[in-house]
């Protein structure tokens, strides 16, 4: 199929007879180039680096101190009065009412935060994007029934609902995962379905129905990549949401059982403290601003530079 | 277009045709309180190559029943046969193996191309969709289909949102071109470019044609248009055809007075022309698609309305003694030299407001 003479004379006008390109930059590069040049972006990405840096050289900043996580040093991490001790070149950040290492506590909780926020995102994430993409798509009775459905959810009184659920499983990692997803989808879900609505009236899903695409490729080649840029950007703030869910649910002794440091159960801890033990609530407490903070400036971030204007 | 010799047989016919789209009132579905009858009983017949020219006001229908001829729209009632085989009723599935012949170019340049996907795996979407070609094998086939319609074979890994308005069209015009189709709906092709870019489509539009012997079903609202690429002509009010007839004639003896109507209202390039010549004012506006007047729909705005135009639907027929004439659904169709400008209907037409400048409505639907 080679055409001279007319063809070739309108490509020579109209078509793009410009220097060869390379490789098209797509929607999301260009965020992505926009997101690098963004000073918040860049700062909150860093402090979530060092998070991250943090849960994972737990046991090296443990090792490095010479306290373990668990370690209870009745001596010296006490005063004779049986009370937390402040700051000092032994414990850096001070030590709770046990006499652990506040510090080695806080590196391990960045652990479990950062697992239970990054898991039940992503399973929230998977579920609604499934879930709102089938209730968009298909419409009917199935949008009828699933759309409903996320609006039960989304109304549960999430809190009770959360503290039901878990005392009928006993508390765990893995329970606090599920229940924290199970009250994140439907956000997400909803979200999806709605640009779901809008993406299926779009020309080019009329284009592919009349190439001959069948549903699910309609579904998942048409649809799915426009759906990128807000599930991005939604995840992002589902994230510290669930960083600080995870933590009510320990600081309501519901989440990992302890001793098993966690932010939340740190500062339930310190409850009865504060007044003597300033250091007891702060750095559990500062460590879960951070994160949730730069969470939320990200994801602010993200949208903005997916939406450039707008 | 070339007027080429009519013949070889009919390659797709609509037979009474008929798509009526439900509105909703209220909260509750089942209700249906009225129906907008988009396109109210179409029979028409497109001849293996030629070009099928279909007009009309925006509103009209022309859009449905580009999407019932192509069966992106399930028909409300009326027959679809393409090359023989009937696909009114078929499925989406079933539907697949005649979406090889039968393709579709969009109006919509921006609105018809995925933004997220590569103009490479968007122009070869039917060759994987119909696994007629895949890996090294598809990309050359892409990249040859690029060049056929002048665009740069290099360009294969950009986004659509990289190109021009005409260069889409041209994407567009390569995808429906992948598998080889027989016929290609052309639903508003140049309708969203600039008037410097038309000229280019639809030269390539013409030039594929003759390369690859394919025939067009090309809409538009825009007459000048249809008047150059079409071999025949189909002029559409308010889901109803009034008159088809070989472009030539068309235009140098319209029978229908609403056609009569638009040709005059056609901006002439001339201001002495435009000046001396003579415009037939219609009055009132197009009626709602929801209530269509009975008896001949153009009725309440027709210069020549009688009596029977109200009691009487006119069919598509040719009207006239010797039975050449092209048909027309008129009762009492335009004879050559007849005075339309001073004309008066013989019955009242009830909505009729002040006089339309048509040039208005004809400027509106340019």
């Amino acid at each position: 199929m080679t055409l001279t003479g007319p063809a070739q004379a309108a490509r020579d006008i109209g078509g793009a007879g410009v220097a060869p390109a390379i490789e098209g930059r797509s929607p999301l590069r260009l965020a992505w180039a926009r997101l690098r040049r963004d000073p918040v972006a860049v700062g909150s990405a860093t402090v979530l680096v060092l998070l991250a840096a943090m849960a994972l050289a737990a046991p090296a900043i443990a090792h490095a101190v010479g306290h373990g996580p668990d370690d209870q040093y009745h001596d010296v991490g006490l005063t004779t009065a049986g009370l937390p001790v402040g700051p000092s070149h032994r414990f850096l950040l001070g030590t709770d009412n046990l006499g652990r290492d506040i510090l080695v506590r806080v590196a391990y909780g960045a652990r479990i935060s950062l697992l239970v926020g990054v898991a039940a995102t992503l399973l929230a994430t998977v579920a609604g994007v499934v879930v709102g993409l089938v209730a968009g798509y298909l419409g009917g009775v199935v949008d009828l029934v699933l759309a409903r459905t996320m609006d039960v959810v989304l109304s549960f009184p999430y809190l009770l609902f959360a503290i039901a659920l878990v005392s009928v499983f006993h508390p765990s990692l893995a329970i606090s995962i599920f229940v924290i997803a199970f009250f994140s989808w439907a956000a997400m879900g909803r979200i999806v379905r709605g640009q779901t609505l809008s993406i299926r009236e779009k020309e080019y899903i009329e284009a592919a129905w009349s190439v001959g695409s069948g549903t699910l490729r309609v579904m998942f080649v048409e649809v799915l990549p426009n759906l990128v840029a807000p599930v991005i950007v939604l995840a992002t703030l589902l994230v510290p949401t669930a960083i600080v869910f995870e933590a009510t649910l320990s600081f309501l002794g519901l989440g990992v059982a302890p001793p098993t440091p966690t932010w939340g159960g740190m500062l339930s801890d310190s409850l009865s403290f504060y007044r003597v033990a300033w250091w007891f609530p702060l750095f559990p407490g500062l460590a879960l601003l951070a994160t949730t903070l730069a969470f939320n400036l990200l994801g602010d971030s993200v949208r903005d530079a997916l939406n450039p204007g707008g | 277009m070339a007027v080429r010799a009519s013949g070889g047989g009919v390659l797709l016919e609509l037979v009474d045709v008929v798509k009526h789209f439900p509105i909703h009132q209220g909260l509750f579905p089942g209700r249906r309180a009225d129906r907008v009858h988009a396109v109210d009983g179409v029979s028409l017949q497109v001849r293996r190559g030629e070009t099928l020219g279909l007009v009309g006001e925006t509103g009209c229908g022309k859009s449905t029943l580009a999407r019932c001829a192509t069966r992106l729209q399930t028909l409300t009632s009326g027959r679809v046969i393409l090359d023989g085989h009937d696909i009114s009723t078929l499925s989406r599935r079933e539907l697949r193996p005649f979406r090889r012949e039968l393709q579709m170019v969009f109006q919509d340049p921006y609105g018809s191309l995925n933004p997220r996907r590569r103009v490479g795996s968007i122009i070869g979407d039917p060759l994987t969709v119909h696994q007629a070609a895949g890996g090294p094998a598809r990309k050359r086939q892409v990249q040859e289909l690029m060049e056929l319609v002048g665009l740069n074979p290099e360009h294969y890994n950009r986004f659509p949102a990289e190109f021009s308005g005409g260069q889409r069209q041209r994407i567009g015009v390569a995808r429906a071109l992948a598998l080889h189709p027989k016929l290609i709906v052309c639903d508003e092709p140049v309708s969203a470019l600039d008037v410097s870019i038309r000229a280019q489509i639809i030269n390539l539009l013409a030039d594929l044609q003759r390369e690859l012997d394919l025939t067009y079903l090309f809409i538009s609202h825009d007459l000048s248009v249809v008047r150059q690429v079409s071999d025949r002509v189909a002029v559409m009010y308010l889901g109803k055809l009034v008159e088809v007839a070989p472009v030539a004639e068309l235009y140098r003896r319209p029978r229908h007075p609403y056609v009569n109507a638009l040709l005059s209202a056609v901006p002439v390039p001339d201001p002495d022309r435009a000046d001396r010549r003579e415009r037939i004012i219609l009055s009132g506006d197009v009626p709602s698609p929801v209530h269509p007047p009975r008896g001949c729909r153009f009725h309440p705005r027709c210069p020549k309305a009688r009596r029977r135009c109200v009691d009487e639907e006119p069919a598509l027929v040719p009207r006239g003694g010797d039975g050449a004439e092209h048909p027309t659904a008129c009762h009492f169709p335009v004879e050559a030299g007849e005075d339309l400008v001073h004309a008066h209907p013989t019955i009242d037409q009830p909505d009729r407001e002040p006089p339309t400048d048509l040039r208005r409505v004809a400027r509106s639907i340019r």
